[in-house]
């Protein structure tokens, strides 16, 4: 049953990912190869290659329409490249896994507008993303165990949502909401972690209590984040990517990359 | 099994008491004033209303499962008369096996087949004649079909209204395929005049009892089910579904096989429930599988309340007994009522008649 459609060749992999095998060890986390995507003739994404080290926090940064949502669809299973390989470690191919394969494998995806269940309390948000065995007898005899329950509880902490948890998460405010998507994230216990504009809507305050957590984030985790403020991006970034029209335009420091002439014409510039 | 935690998980005290004087009612009080009590004491139930309210009961697990497909996953099912008109059809043919050579034609075969030039039984009417093989029918034929409905439209991400249109569809070919003479299940007349089951003649004021009391007993059964699977962490993960799919699918959780889960088990409670009313009514023909039926079965749930199995029950009693009620005071306005009906509360009870009860709770006494 939990298992309907995976393919005879996504059943190994499933296997080492549940004995918590992601192999990092010669190399980095993420690595994508000349991935390309087209929508119609329009390149999303161009040859784009990239790789994230273990631990690391990567900034990145790029105009509208350069392929930075497209690139976390490619790497998170909702969209398959038309070419090009994305490896998580150095043995999982991403490309031929499902959403929620590899959500298993250890990659956490927040999305740009905060996507919660409104329904549920607070609390019940976070156990639904809890890192557990998630076909549908193992949740219909689900139960909470006390060491779950702290669990919860720290992460409560961590997202300063304490005294919500029994709220409906509709309930939330817009910066709260991102604050649970990201503590759903630590829930699954991920080694990547993806996040598409974190910081948007949060009031200055919440955004530089975020700019803390990702920081002690980065080195347990390994954290992208896709984000348009700049102030933000030039308080936790080590690294910046930039992109331009599906491609990688320039990688470095936010010094080196302020004041390369080509980022300024397309990005900074305008 | 039934310990008290999870007494206490599924129903608050109140709501326990109120089930229990419930299957008081279904299971002594009801069967003593059609059986017992005399013809002219005002006490007496008459057993077009025993026929009426077991007919309403089938109709409530129809909205239970309707309600747990669609007020709990989202999913809007408009087809879902083929499954409880596939069980119904299961266990007519059972109860047709059973009217033995008692028909008008004294033949062995039914007679519509008489009636239709058929020499033999088809294939699929095979072992019909025991019971307990009918009864796998009732279950695994509607199972099986929205097992593969559903696998294959859930896993090409098949949402929204076009599942919605998908499912008229499937309905709709079934009528077709059954208002044929040709397939062997008696055309537009469907199967009638049945005279006995399990030996017992059909249309005594007992066997009618019985079916009766067994209908309310499978009610509560599904009710206590449902009830436990949405307040399971299957149940939160369904409502997730309904709310956030994406999210669902990106928390390692494959939503094809939570869907496919609480679909086929829907259509089977529409199978048992169906197997359950045509005893009751006396006759099964293909128009249950209108696609007018199955939106029927949507109002129903709208009306008593979206995602609240209580309201679904008073939902599929509010809409029939209004609609027994208004096919014989004024038959020619009853679909007008209906859709009166459904778009007022779609516009003013989006939670519907349950959602207004906790409103006014909230306000009231408060």
């Amino acid at each position: 049953m939990s298992d309907v459609h995976s393919t005879g060749a996504g059943e190994g992999i499933v296997d080492r990912i549940a004995t918590g095998e992601v192999d990092t060890v010669h190399g980095p986390i993420l690595y994508l190869d000349e991935i390309s995507v087209s929508f119609d003739g329009f390149k999303a994404l161009n040859k784009l290659t990239l790789t994230i080290e273990r631990g690391e926090l990567r900034c990145i940064i790029g105009p509208n329409g350069a392929g930075k949502t497209t690139m976390m669809d490619v790497i998170t299973g909702k969209t398959r490249p038309s070419s090009g390989t994305a490896f998580f470690g150095q043995t999982i191919d991403l490309t031929k896994l499902t959403e929620p394969q590899i959500a298993a494998a250890g990659i956490g995806r927040k999305f740009q507008k905060p996507t919660v269940y409104e329904n549920h309390t607070v609390f019940e948000n976070l156990e639904l993303a809890m890192k557990t065995d998630k076909s549908v007898f193992a949740s219909l005899k689900a139960r909470l165990s006390g060491a779950a329950r702290d669990r919860i509880g720290g992460v409560l902490q961590e997202i300063a949502l304490t005294e919500r948890a029994y709220h409906p998460a509709g309930l939330l405010s817009h910066g709260q909401k991102q604050w649970l998507e990201i503590g759903m994230l630590l829930m699954q216990e991920p080694l990547l972690l993806l996040l598409d504009e974190p910081v948007a809507g949060m009031t200055d305050e919440e955004t530089m209590k975020s700019a803390d957590l990702f920081l002690t984030l980065a080195g347990k985790y390994s954290v992208v984040v896709v984000e348009h403020d700049m102030d933000f991006v030039a308080k936790i970034a080590k690294t910046v990517t930039v992109l331009h029209e599906g491609s990688v335009l320039a990688e470095g420091t936010m010094d080196q990359v302020q004041s390369d002439e080509r980022v300024i014409e397309v990005y900074l510039g305008r | 099994m039934m310990d008290k935690s999870l007494f206490s998980r599924l129903y608050g005290p109140r709501a326990w008491i109120a089930i229990a004087v419930l299957a008081v009612v279904a299971l002594v009080v009801v069967p003593l004033c059609n059986l017992v009590v005399p013809k002219d004491s005002v006490l007496h139930i008459s057993d077009y209303t025993v026929a009426l309210i077991g007919k309403i009961m089938c109709y409530a697990m129809v909205a239970l499962a309707m309600d747990l497909i669609w007020g709990y996953t989202g999913i809007l099912s408009l087809g879902h008369g083929v499954f409880f008109a596939l069980g119904g059809y299961a266990m007519g043919m059972y109860l047709m096996r059973s009217i033995g050579h008692d028909g008008v034609y004294k033949s062995d075969l039914p007679d519509f087949m008489v009636f239709l030039d058929w020499k033999a039984y088809p294939w699929y009417w095979k072992f019909t004649d025991h019971f307990w093989y009918a009864a796998m029918l009732v279950v695994l034929v509607p199972g099986v079909l929205a097992f593969i409905f559903g696998f294959f439209a859930f896993r090409s991400r098949i949402k929204g209204v076009y599942f919605s249109i998908i499912t008229q569809a499937l309905t709709f070919a079934f009528m077709l395929l059954f208002f044929r003479n040709d397939t062997g299940f008696g055309g537009n007349n469907g199967f009638t005049d049945f005279k006995r089951i399990l030996g017992y003649a059909i249309a005594t004021s007992e066997t009618r009892m019985f079916l009766f009391a067994l209908s309310a007993v499978v009610l509560i059964a599904m009710l206590l089910m449902a009830r436990y699977l949405i307040t399971s962490k299957l149940g939160r993960v369904l409502t997730a579904i309904r709310d956030a799919e994406s999210r669902v699918m990106f928390s390692g959780y494959n939503p094809v096989n939570y869907k496919l889960f609480i679909w086929t088990l829907s259509a089977v409670m529409c199978g048992i429930a169906g197997a359950l009313y045509v005893p009751q009514v006396g006759i099964i023909n293909p128009s249950e599988m209108s696609p007018a039926n199955s939106i029927e079965i949507a109002i129903w749930v709208a009306v008593g309340g979206r995602g609240s199995l209580i309201g679904a029950l008073l939902g599929a009693g509010i809409v029939n007994g209004a609609k027994s009620w208004f096919t014989v005071a004024f038959p020619e306005y009853w679909l007008f009522f209906l859709g009166a009906l459904f778009i007022l509360v779609t516009i003013f009870l989006p939670t519907g008649v349950t959602g207004l009860i906790a409103k006014l709770a909230k306000r009231g006494p408060a």
